[in-house]
């Protein structure tokens, strides 16, 4: 009895060990992400405000508002970047949320099971190819495509940029909105066909309204991606030296790929403005993930609250 | 009163695969009355309403034999599944309104109809908020979530979104079973006022509810009709033995 008693006591000493074991590996690998994240915005912020301040500050102001990067005559300007970045995630948004959205739409509601069966691994794919190899298709096909109707006759120009990338966001937009599409509950959809709608109006009127949410953090998710994107752009962006786009047919030089591909040569000052660009960069980020987590959190609400 | 035929079933059969829901239904359903459908869970009556606006046409893998007329004409093979449910509109079970403002889901049958001008539409939502007994309830907050209202509200406002696309017929599956008793009592009184205007059949698990509101009760069992006629027959002098039973408490 007694033994029996105290081997229980053991086995529950042995529990609470492993409990407190288990609780204590859970919190390091939470805290590796978080860590990361603290490191990487107190280097990169370090670095990259260096430049602005101290004897021989560059100004802010020239900085930001510069229409010209020529870091051999220390001049480095990023406004024509930022613009060239904003052009180019829009110019991605615009045409690949709609034929993102409609292939949601297509395969939440329309196709048949068959059809899906051959959709679904294709954007699955689409997903997984790697972003070099989209900037490789991008300059051998868009860009030669672009080439041939151009006014400028180049073909790397924001318009290619803004083709792979709405080609790059496109599974982000598809799954996130399709999921969002599924979870429209059934009873709405009846309520509509038990009106009298058609297929086409039960799906505008009442499901991809009823998902708007959904397909808005999708939308927002696609942006950040777009504006994040480095490798395909780069090889697609022309990344001319000053001057604000024209036109679609204007190189570009976006934020991302003026820190890819000067980082592995740069020194001092050119190298903490590069940081400087990353430092605007993340704070496009930041920006884009806070209204994410607004829409997020208002997605759980809608519905029960308004 | 006299009985004037809306619906004429004949040999209706329905099938889910290989499984038979309803089994040889005959029966003429009546203008301007309440017929009600009784009987346990998965009996067919749900299933058998259902089919009296096409709803089943959107369940994978049905299939139906049989036909129904509506007025004389059969609403399977001469007449498209929109045209029907614009005619015979239906509330459910679970309140169902959509996530938009009460006035938007009221409007939302009209609009699809194709009316745009919102004089008229702003006529309609009123006269169908007012015939559904909830406009002195909701008139002040018309653009607010119709989800934001109680759970009788919300029935209120589907059924006079059903309203607004004026049918000929409203089909109810059990509109009552998700709500209070002192919401049930509002929808049974406005059920019986429609009654003037519509013809109203209605699918219910509870017993007195029939009793109460039905001019008509059909009592089903496994995919039949077991017995149907005049409600007040049904409860007081059932012929059948297991529609005693039933009505009895005995199982169900």
């Amino acid at each position: 009895m007694n033994n029996a008693n105290k081997e229980k006591i053991v086995a529950k000493r042995q529990k609470d060990y492993k409990e407190k074991v288990f609780h204590f590996i859970f919190l390091v690998s939470a805290l590796v992400s978080v860590l990361s994240v603290i490191a990487i915005i107190v280097f990169v912020f370090s670095k990259g405000l260096k430049p602005f301040f101290g004897e021989g500050a560059y100004s802010f102001f020239d900085f930001i508002t510069g229409l010209k990067w020529d870091p051999g005559n220390d001049v480095y300007g990023i406004f024509y970047m930022i613009v060239g970045s904003v052009l180019a995630t829009l110019g991605a948004i615009v045409l690949g949320v709609p034929i993102g959205l409609l292939t949601a739409v297509f395969i939440a509601e329309i196709a048949p099971k068959k059809i899906v069966a051959i959709i679904r691994p294709a954007i699955e794919l689409l997903a997984g190819i790697p972003s070099v190899i989209y900037g490789a298709f991008g300059l051998g096909v868009i860009v030669q495509l672009i080439k041939k109707v151009s006014p400028t006759g180049q073909g790397e120009s924001l318009l290619a940029v803004i083709c792979v990338l709405a080609i790059m966001i496109l599974p982000t937009i598809i799954t996130l909105s399709e999921s969002s599409l599924r979870a429209v509950p059934k009873s709405y959809r009846e309520a509509s066909y038990g009106l009298g709608a058609s297929k086409i109006q039960t799906i505008f009127k009442t499901v991809v309204p009823a998902a708007k949410s959904g397909i808005l953090s999708a939308t927002v998710l696609g942006i950040g991606r777009a504006i994040g994107e480095t490798m395909a752009v780069m090889m697609i962006a022309g990344n001319n030296i000053g001057g604000l786009p024209n036109s679609i047919w204007s190189k570009i030089r976006p934020l991302t790929s003026n820190i890819s591909m000067e980082m592995s040569y740069a020194s001092g000052r050119h190298q903490d403005m590069l940081f400087a660009t990353g430092v605007v960069l993340f704070i496009f980020i930041l920006v884009i993930n806070t209204v994410l987590i607004r829409l997020t959190g208002k997605m759980g609400d809608e519905g029960s609250k308004k | 009163m006299k009985d004037e035929t809306k619906f004429s079933v004949k040999d209706l059969n329905l099938f889910y695969g290989n499984f038979q829901a309803l089994k040889n239904i005959n029966m003429e359903l009546y203008k301007g009355q309440i017929t009600a459908f009784i009987g346990p869970s998965g009996c067919g009556k749900s299933t058998f309403l259902k089919t009296i606006n096409r709803m089943n046409d959107l369940v994978e893998g049905v299939k139906i034999t049989g036909n129904i007329t509506m007025d004389g004409v059969d609403i399977y093979k001469d007449m498209d599944a929109i045209t029907l449910r614009t005619r015979v509109g239906m509330v459910f079970q679970q309140p169902n309104p959509f996530p938009m403002s009460i006035y938007d889901n009221v409007a939302y049958g009209p609009r699809i109809h194709g009316i745009r001008k919102k004089s008229v539409l702003d006529e309609i939502v009123e006269k169908s908020l007012k015939q559904a007994a909830i406009w002195e309830e909701v008139k002040d907050k018309l653009k607010k979530s119709a989800l934001a209202v109680s759970g009788g509200q919300q029935q209120r406002i589907c059924i006079a979104r059903t309203l607004a696309i004026e049918p000929e017929v409203i089909l109810m599956d059990e509109p009552t079973s998700a709500l209070d008793p002192i919401s049930t009592l509002k929808i049974e009184d406005l059920a019986t006022e429609l009654k003037k205007d519509y013809t109203i059949i209605i699918v219910t698990h509870n017993m007195q509810q029939a009793g109460r509101i039905s001019d008509k009760t059909a009592f089903f069992l496994t995919g039949e009709v077991i017995e149907y006629g005049d409600t007040e027959q049904i409860f007081n002098n059932p012929r059948d033995k297991k529609t005693e039973d039933y009505i009895t408490g005995r199982f169900g």
